[in-house]
C-alpha cells in the first residue's frame, strides 16, 4: 500500500482573561491568590435574587482586541446562558455569548520559523466572545470530598477562536505566541500562563493531502504552556495518523494532554457530550456598542506589533529578525522607541544593537524583566550617541555601560569623565603625538609609502600607545594618511 | 408529537425520577407538551423571536470593585464546608 | 386603634391616625401579629411570622415619627410574599430546598419599603418558587381563601392577597409572573397591580423566569396600591433590566381628579369574553364593571387580540424554560437542601433536586428542559418566542384604539382545595386572561366588581400600555369611589 502524505489541520479557541479590576457581573474583586472564596460575593455565588450587571471595562477589552485584529465589532451582540451541572459553576449555567458574539471576522498576521525558511501566514479569527470563567475544584482530598473554591467564579473571558487554518504545530505556536504577544501589548490579558490568564485548546484534524474536506477533529483542552501546545498537537498528529494508517478511524472527542507522558486521554466522546440548551439570557439586554465608543477606543490602541514591526524594517533600518525580537513586548518596543526618539532615528540601529546585544544578555543573566533594568532608554541613546559622536570608543562604551548597569553612575557625560573614557579627537592635540610616532618608526612610514597599508596600522597603534588609549583611532587614522600622503 | 425522552430529559436536569413518578410525570408532560403544541399550527415566518420585553440595550457598570470579602457569612449558608471551601462528593475529572 | 378598624383602614386613614397620635405603630404591629396568629391555622396566609423583629421596627417607626418628618408610609404594618429576600429572616419560596435559607441581603423591594418606614410583620405563603395559580403547591401547605376557606386563595401570590383580605395588614408585596399578584388578588376580593415590566427592580426576588417577573403589591384599594407602588418604584443599579426612571407619585395624580373617566376609551377584547371556560356569573359581573365606568365617562370600545388563546402555550414553554436555567442554581453545595444519602456527586444532584422540589416544580423544571433541549429548541422555544412578539404586537395595536383593555382577571372564581391539582393543563388554562400582560411586559390591575352566586369575589382587570401604571390607577380609583365591593369583608 501506498504510504498516504498527511495534512494537518489545527485550529485554536484561547481563554485570555481580562484585566479588569472587578468580575464580568459582579464587584468581586478578580486579583490573583486570594485565600479561597475571599472574591467570591453573593452573585458569584449564585444566591437566590442576586443578578447579573455587565463590566463595562470587560466591553471595552473586548473592543480593544477586536480593533486589533482588525474584526467587526457587533453593534448588537447577545449574551446567552450555557446549562450544565458541575461544582464549580455556581448558577448551573455559564454567562457566555452564543449566536451572536462582541467580535467577527478578525485575523491576525504571523511570522513562522527564522532565517532563510521563515515565511508570514495570516490566520482568520472567527470570532471572539465575552463570558465568565468558573471556579475551582480542588482535588486533595477533605475526607473523600472535593473542595471547590469560586474565587475565579465571574472572572471575564474573552474566548478567541480561530478558523482551522494552521497547518502545523509550529505554526499553532506561531499563532499562540502572537496572540499572547497582542493580548499583552494591548493590556488586555495580561497572559500569565501559570496563574491560568492564557488558555488553549486545540482543535487537531489530519486529512491526507489534497483533500479538502477536514477529518474528524480532537479537541485538545486547557493547554497552559506553548510547549504542551507543541507536544500535544504532535502527539495528537502521530496518533491519529497512525491511527488510520491502521485502517482505524478517529472519533470526535475532548482530550486531556498528560504533559508527565507526553500523551493525550480522551475526556469524553461525542456520544456523551453535553446538551447545553442555550438560550439568550433573559436577565441581560443585548450589548449595544455605538461607533463613538469604538472610535474612541480606536484612537487610544497603541501602534500594534506588525505595523510597528514594518516600520522598524523600512523606517529605522533594522533586519526583520531584529525588528522581531523587539516586539516580542510592549515593554521592549518601547523601550526601544524611547531610546531611539532620544537618540535619533539616524542611530536606530546601534540603538537596537545594545538593547537585544549587551542589554538583553544583562537582563537575561540577571533573570529581570526590561522594565525592571537599571540601564534607562535615555542611558542607551546617550551612549550610542557618544559612540557616534566620537566621543568615546565602543570599548569605552561598554565601561560606561558596566557602570550604568552596577549603579555605580546615572549619567553617560559623567561616567566618561570619572573614568577618563573620553577619546582625544582635537587635531591640535593629536598632531604632536602623531608627529612624534611618524618621527619615531621610520620604518612604518618607509613601508606605508611603499604601498603597504597595512604599516599604517603600527602607527596608529603607536599613536594611542602613546596617548594611552584616549586618542580617537579615526581621528589619528586620518591624520596620518594626511600627513604621510602630503 | 414524538415520544419523549424522559429519562435523558430529567438527566439533563439532574432530578431523580422513580419508576411511580416517572409514569406520573410523563402523563403530566405530554398533556403540558399537547397544549404547547398548539404553537405548531402558527405561521411565524419572518417574525423575530421576541425574548425580552424591553427593547432596550445592556446598561453597564463601571469596572469597580464594591463587594466586599463576605465568605464566613455566605459559607455559613453552606451544607458543607472546610477551610474556606465548598464541599461536594468526590469530582473525577 | 383596635384590630377591627384595622381592618377597613386605608393607608390614608391609618396615617393621620398615626400622625395625630391616636395611635402607635407599635400597637399596629401588634394588631396585625395578632389578628396574623389568630388566623394562622385557618388561612395558612404566613410561613413566616417576625414578631420581635417587627415589634423593633415599629418601636423606631414611632421613636422616629416623635423626631418629625416620617413618610405616609412610616409605622405601616405590611407582609412580603416569602419570594422576597429578607436579610436574617429565612426566605423559602415556599420550598422545601429553601425552607432554611436565611439571605444575608434585603430585595430592592423590601430595603425601599423598610426605608420608608413600613413595619414587616412575615413572609406569606405562595406557591413553590412562584409556580402557580392557586397557592396549593407550597411546602407549608395551601393558603386558604378568607371568603371560604375550603376553597384556594389563587396564586401564586395567595399569602398575600389572603392576608390582605383578611384585614391582618393593608398591604403586601407580591410578584406577578403570569398572574400571579392579580388573579389571587381577584380571587380574595382585594386590588392588585403588576406595574410594567423594569418599573420595579427584581433584585432580592427569588427568580422563577426573569424575562416575565414583575414585582407589585396587593391592597385594599386602588389608592393604596397606589401609595405603595411609589414607594418600591425608582431605579436600581443591581438590576440590569430596571428602568433608569425616577417613581412616579401614582397617589398624587389619584388625589388631584374630579373621579371622572370622561374621553377614556375603554377596550374590550372580543375574544376574551367568548373564551370557552368563561363562568357566567363572572361574565356578568365583568360586563357590569364595565358599565360602572361607562356611567363615570368612560367609552367602551370593542377590540381584537387574535391570539389570545396562544398565550397560554407561548407562556408555558418560556417561563417553564426559564425556569429550568433559574432553578438550577439549586444544587445542594453552596446554600439550601441537600439530600442525606448519595452515592456520588450526580446522584446528590439528582436526589437533592428530586426531594427539595415539589412536583409542580419538578414539572416545569422538566418541560422548560425539554423545550431548550436538542431538536426542540427551535420548534417550541423559538416558536414561543416569535408568538410573544405577535401577541405583543395585537397589544400594541389595539391601544391604537383604546386607552386601557377591560377584561375579567380569572375565568373563574376560587375553585375548591384540591379540585384542579390532578391535571396541570386545568390550571394553566386559568392564566389565559393574565399572562398576555407578562409577555408584553405591561402594567396590569385587578380589582374587585362583585361576586358570584357562591359569594365569591370577582375580579375585573385592567391593562395599560407601556407605563402607563397612574393611568391604570386613576381608572380604578374611580370605579372605586362610585362601588364599595372592595370594601366588602369576607365572614371570617
Amino acid at each position: 500500500m501506498n504510504r498516504t502524505d498527511w495534512e494537518t489541520v489545527i485550529g485554536l479557541e484561547i481563554h485570555a482573561q481580562l484585566t479588569t479590576r472587578s468580575k464580568i457581573f459582579s464587584g468581586a474583586s478578580t486579583a490573583f491568590g486570594a485565600e479561597p472564596n475571599r472574591q467570591a460575593c453573593a452573585i458569584d455565588v449564585a444566591l437566590p435574587g442576586t443578578l447579573p450587571v455587565l463590566n463595562r471595562g470587560a466591553v471595552e477589552r473586548a473592543i480593544r482586541l477586536g480593533l486589533a485584529i482588525e474584526a467587526e465589532i457587533a453593534e448588537r451582540s447577545v449574551f446567552a446562558r450555557k446549562n450544565y451541572f458541575y461544582p464549580d459553576l455556581p448558577k448551573g449555567y455559564q454567562i457566555s455569548q452564543y449566536e451572536l458574539p462582541v467580535v467577527k471576522n478578525g485575523t491576525l498576521t504571523i511570522q513562522v520559523g527564522e532565517g532563510e525558511s521563515a515565511y508570514e501566514k495570516t490566520v482568520r479569527i472567527t470570532r471572539a466572545h465575552l463570558e465568565e470563567d468558573a471556579g475551582k475544584s480542588l482535588h486533595e482530598d477533605f475526607h473523600g470530598m472535593t473542595g471547590i473554591d469560586l474565587n475565579r467564579a465571574g472572572t471575564p473571558l474573552l474566548e478567541i477562536v480561530s478558523e482551522p487554518d494552521m497547518r502545523s504545530a509550529e505554526e499553532a505556536v506561531a499563532y499562540a505566541r502572537a496572540l499572547h504577544t497582542l493580548v499583552r501589548w494591548i493590556g488586555v490579558c495580561d497572559g500569565n500562563m501559570q496563574e491560568g490568564s492564557f488558555r488553549i485548546d486545540a482543535n487537531v484534524s489530519v486529512r491526507p493531502k489534497g483533500e479538502t474536506r477536514l477529518g474528524t477533529r480532537r479537541e485538545i483542552k486547557n493547554l497552559n504552556s506553548f510547549r504542551f501546545l507543541q507536544q500535544a498537537i504532535d502527539y495528537e498528529v502521530r496518533w491519529q495518523i497512525e491511527t488510520l494508517e491502521e485502517g482505524g478511524t478517529v472519533q470526535q472527542a475532548t482530550v486531556l494532554f498528560d504533559p508527565e507522558r507526553g500523551e493525550t486521554r480522551v475526556m469524553r466522546t461525542k456520544e456523551d457530550a453535553h446538551d447545553y440548551r442555550y438560550f439568550p439570557d433573559p436577565d441581560l439586554l443585548p450589548l449595544v456598542i455605538d461607533r463613538a465608543w469604538i472610535e474612541e477606543i480606536r484612537a487610544n490602541l497603541p501602534e500594534l506589533p506588525q505595523a510597528l514591526r514594518r516600520r522598524l524594517v523600512d523606517e529605522h533600518g533594522l533586519t526583520r529578525y531584529d525588528a522581531n525580537l523587539l516586539t516580542a513586548s510592549k515593554e521592549l518596543a518601547d523601550y526601544y522607541l524611547a531610546a531611539v526618539a532620544a537618540a535619533g532615528q539616524a542611530i536606530a540601529k546601534p540603538c537596537a544593537n545594545w538593547i537585544l546585544g549587551e542589554l538583553a544578555a544583562k537582563l537575561n543573566r540577571a533573570e529581570l524583566d526590561i522594565g525592571e533594568s537599571p540601564v534607562r532608554p535615555e542611558h542607551i541613546a546617550a551612549l550610542v550617541q557618544r559612540v557616534h559622536d566620537g566621543t568615546i570608543s565602543h570599548a569605552g562604551a561598554k565601561k560606561v555601560f558596566e557602570a550604568l548597569w552596577t549603579g555605580e553612575g546615572t549619567d553617560v557625560d559623567a561616567i566618561i569623565e570619572a573614568q577618563g573614557l573620553k577619546q582625544v579627537s582635537d587635531e591640535s592635540a593629536l598632531e604632536a603625538l602623531v608627529d612624534a610616532a611618524i618621527a619615531g618608526n621610520p620604518k612604518s612610514v618607509e613601508e606605508f609609502r611603499a604601498g603597504k597599508e597595512k604599516a599604517l596600522n603600527a602607527l596608529v597603534g603607536q599613536v594611542m600607545k602613546a596617548s594611552r588609549g584616549a586618542a580617537n583611532p579615526q581621528r589619528v587614522t586620518e591624520l596620518l594618511r594626511r600627513k604621510l600622503t602630503a | 408529537m414524538p415520544a419523549i425522552d424522559l429519562d435523558r430529559i430529567a438527566e439533563l436536569a439532574r432530578i431523580e425520577l422513580t419508576p411511580d413518578s416517572a409514569a406520573a410525570f410523563r402523563a403530566d408532560l405530554e398533556r403540558v407538551l399537547a397544549l404547547v403544541d398548539r404553537l405548531q399550527a402558527v405561521d411565524t415566518t419572518g417574525v423575530a423571536p421576541m425574548s425580552h420585553p424591553l427593547d432596550l440595550p445592556q446598561r453597564l457598570r463601571e469596572d469597580a470593585v464594591t463587594e466586599p470579602d463576605q465568605r464566613d457569612a455566605l459559607l455559613a449558608l453552606a451544607p458543607a464546608a472546610e477551610n474556606g471551601l465548598y464541599l461536594v462528593p468526590k469530582v473525577i475529572e | 386603634m383596635s384590630a377591627e378598624r384595622l381592618l377597613t383602614s386605608s393607608l390614608r386613614e391609618l396615617a393621620a391616625a398615626l400622625s395625630e397620635g391616636r395611635t402607635r405603630a407599635e400597637a399596629l404591629a401588634d394588631a396585625a401579629l395578632e389578628r396574623a396568629q389568630s388566623l394562622q391555622e385557618r388561612l395558612n396566609a404566613f410561613i413566616t411570622l417576625t414578631s420581635e423583629a417587627a415589634r423593633a421596627a415599629a418601636r423606631a417607626a414611632d421613636e422616629r415619627r416623635r423626631g418629625g418628618n416620617v413618610s405616609l408610609l412610616s409605622g405601616i404594618p405590611l407582609a412580603h410574599k416569602d419570594l422576597f429576600c429578607t436579610r436574617g429572616v429565612r426566605t423559602t419560596a415556599a420550598s422545601r430546598m429553601l425552607a432554611e435559607f436565611v439571605p444575608p441581603y434585603d430585595a430592592f423591594v423590601v430595603e425601599r419599603l423598610a426605608q420608608a418606614g413600613a413595619v414587616s410583620i412575615g413572609k406569606t405563603n405562595l406557591d413553590e418558587f412562584a409556580m402557580g395559580s392557586a397557592n396549593e403547591h407550597s411546602h407549608f401547605g395551601p393558603c386558604r381563601n378568607p371568603w371560604d376557606t375550603s376553597r384556594i386563595a389563587g396564586g401564586s401570590s395567595g399569602g398575600s392577597a389572603a392576608a390582605v383580605a383578611a384585614g391582618i395588614v393593608p398591604v403586601a408585596t407580591g410578584t406577578d409572573t403570569g398572574g400571579s399578584v392579580r388573579q389571587p388578588a381577584a380571587m380574595c376580593g382585594v386590588t392588585g397591580i403588576k406595574p410594567s415590566y423594569g418599573r420595579v427592580s427584581r433584585y432580592g426576588i427569588i427568580a422563577y423566569a426573569s424575562s416575565l417577573d414583575q414585582a407589585g403589591v396587593i391592597a385594599r384599594s386602588a389608592e393604596d396600591c397606589a401609595l405603595a407602588l411609589t414607594a418600591i418604584e425608582g431605579f436600581d443599579p443591581r438590576d440590569s433590566t430596571s428602568l433608569d426612571r425616577p417613581a412616579e407619585d401614582h397617589a398624587a395624580a389619584l388625589a388631584a381628579t374630579d373621579g371622572r373617566l370622561d374621553g377614556l376609551r375603554l377596550g374590550l377584547p372580543r375574544e376574551f369574553f367568548a373564551v370557552e371556560g368563561l363562568d357566567a356569573d363572572v361574565r356578568r359581573a365583568v360586563e357590569a364593571a364595565a358599565r360602572t365606568y361607562e356611567s363615570l365617562g368612560a367609552r367602551l370600545v370593542d377590540v381584537s387580540l387574535p391570539r389570545a388563546e396562544l398565550a397560554i402555550p407561548a407562556y408555558y414553554v418560556i417561563a417553564p424554560a426559564e425556569a429550568s436555567s433559574n432553578l438550577a442554581r439549586y444544587d445542594g453545595v453552596r446554600y439550601g437542601y441537600r439530600a442525606p444519602d448519595y452515592a456520588d456527586l450526580d446522584d446528590m444532584y439528582r436526589k437533592t433536586r428530586a426531594q427539595g422540589f415539589g412536583d409542580e416544580v419538578k414539572r416545569r423544571i422538566l418541560v422548560g428542559t425539554y423545550v431548550l433541549s436538542h431538536g426542540y429548541y427551535d420548534a417550541y422555544y423559538l416558536q414561543a418566542q416569535k408568538l410573544r412578539r405577535l401577541i405583543a404586537e395585537d397589544y400594541r395595536q389595539a391601544f391604537d384604539s383604546c386607552d386601557l383593555i377591560l377584561a375579567p382577571t380569572a375565568p373563574t372564581t376560587a375553585w375548591r382545595l384540591g379540585e384542579k391539582d390532578q391535571d396541570p393543563v386545568q390550571e394553566y388554562l386559568q392564566d389565559i386572561y393574565t399572562i398576555g400582560a407578562n409577555l408584553a411586559g405591561l402594567p396590569a390591575l385587578s380589582h374587585p366588581c362583585g361576586f358570584d352566586a357562591a359569594g365569591l369575589p370577582i375580579g375585573c382587570q385592567l391593562i395599560g400600555p407601556y407605563l402607563a401604571e397612574t393611568r391604570l390607577l386613576l381608572a380604578a380609583h374611580a370605579f372605586q369611589e362610585k362601588t364599595d365591593w372592595h370594601r366588602q369583608l369576607p365572614p371570617l
